[in-house]
């Protein structure tokens, strides 16, 4: 984004450090009617814009949880793509796990527009102390899951992100058009595989419902926990950063693939799915938040195996960057 | 992990098709000039979004002042009679 690190020209960088004394400044003052003048206004915040601490915290850590995410879970499916069953398959999978590796660069630098740089944000990913959504730290045991990891943890994502293209922060609102466009393909291509292998041979069929019945509940878990637990939504809608809570999405979701599942031909491994005329509520089960908590603080089945591998992938593309920056360097000197 | 600490940002901008302007698509990071235009394609031209692309050095793009914006755009504010819709005597006239 032109954004960050730019010049400016001929203006004093006013106001730097100031947030740090107890008292507000008149800047800040200024800054903040400001900000809420366009929060108000359902306008958007650019990066070089006066924002509360709490604002561009909230969000630096959002975006780059969201970042680290793509990441990892390009793992998952790169997992499948030596053992896809066709070369189309092999291509399509291929075409999506790079995919993946895109929406995480355009997410790293939405991030670092709000003033933390990428290596930053990749150590805390590498160090382990950043989180990143549970639900790749499930495995994909067989092909199957490739269609139930892009029908139903892909149109998870895509439920939560398409409102995020609405998000206060211009940076982070224009990533994520960029990301749902993509998504769609995603989600698509995960329902033919699935589709597929239910009208295939009786085993094709039972290791499709088997991937849909593991992927249901961490996928209904990816809208985060129940809105009485979860704290920090009000403040992000208040900041129009997040625009529906947790239930909503979770609700609007369940009612799509309520109705996709059919198509499929498929159940969704849910008994006391019903739909609630009264509240208007879809009432699924009681989701198991006790292995979310454990899953998303570092002890789900996969969380170890990523991350080393994640450190791994790092370490040995060391070589090649720094031969690009040797000959980058080399460069410049015969230019000089 | 410090290496690319040294790895410069480009902003990339991205032409869509013959006779449109190059536009703002992101940024990221290179080592130089020539590895951002091929990271540029890998990163946004997937689909075929572009048939040219632009890279600049962030740090070589001059900005306005974000805090005097009021100030530095004022001037064309109250000036409706720079727009054609400010002249509504001639409405029902044609071709004009």
């Amino acid at each position: 984004m032109a954004e960050h690190h730019t010049k400016q020209a001929a203006a004093p960088a006013e106001g730097k450090g100031a947030h740090l004394s107890a008292v507000p400044s008149d800047a800040e003052r200024a800054g903040q009617a400001h900000f809420d003048e366009i929060i108000a206004k359902d306008s958007r915040i650019e990066p070089r814009d006066w924002m509360p601490e709490g604002y561009r915290k909230t969000l630096t850590r959002q975006i780059s949880q969201h970042a680290h995410s793509e990441i990892i879970g390009m793992q998952p499916e790169a997992n499948w793509i030596t053992r896809a069953p066709s070369l189309k398959r092999k291509a399509i999978l291929m075409a999506k796990v790079q995919d993946e590796a895109g929406h995480g660069l355009y997410l790293y630098s939405a991030a670092e527009t709000l003033g933390t740089p990428r290596d930053e944000l990749n150590d805390q990913l590498l160090s382990g102390r950043a989180k990143y959504s549970s639900i790749f730290n499930y495995p994909a045991r067989t092909w199957a899951d490739m269609g139930a990891i892009g029908w139903l943890v892909d149109g998870a994502a895509i439920a939560n992100q398409v409102p995020l293209c609405r998000a206060s922060y211009g940076p982070y609102g224009r990533a994520m058009v960029r990301v749902c466009k993509e998504e769609s393909f995603h989600q698509r291509q995960g329902f033919e595989i699935l589709l597929e292998l239910a009208n295939g041979s009786d085993q094709q069929k039972q290791m499709a419902q088997d991937a849909v019945d593991r992927f249901y509940e961490p996928s209904l878990m990816m809208f985060g926990p129940p809105d009485g637990d979860s704290p920090n939504s009000q403040q992000s809608m208040a900041w129009n950063i997040k625009r529906f809570t947790n239930d909503d999405l979770r609700q609007r979701f369940v009612g799509m693939i309520v109705e996709q599942v059919k198509v499929l031909g498929l159940t969704l491994p849910d008994p006391e799915l019903r739909f609630d005329e009264e509240s208007g509520q879809w009432i699924h089960k009681e989701l198991n938040w006790d292995e979310f908590k454990a899953v998303i603080s570092g002890n789900g089945p996969c969380n170890v195996q990523r991350l080393a591998r994640r450190r791994e992938a790092h370490e040995n593309g060391a070589w090649v960057r720094e031969a690009a920056a040797a000959y980058a360097a080399q460069q410049a000197e015969k230019v000089a | 992990m410090t290496e690319n600490n040294s790895w410069p940002l480009f902003e990339v901008f991205v032409r869509s098709s013959r006779g449109l302007s190059h536009v703002h698509a992101g940024s990221l990071h290179a080592p130089d000039a020539e590895m951002a235009v091929r990271n540029a394609r890998d990163l946004y031209t997937r689909r075929n979004e572009g048939v040219s692309l632009w890279v600049v050095k962030s740090a070589d793009i001059i900005t306005s002042d974000p805090d005097s914006k009021d100030q530095f755009f004022e001037s064309p504010k109250g000036k409706d009679y720079r727009h054609a819709t400010y002249y509504t005597k001639s409405e029902g006239v044609k071709h004009l």
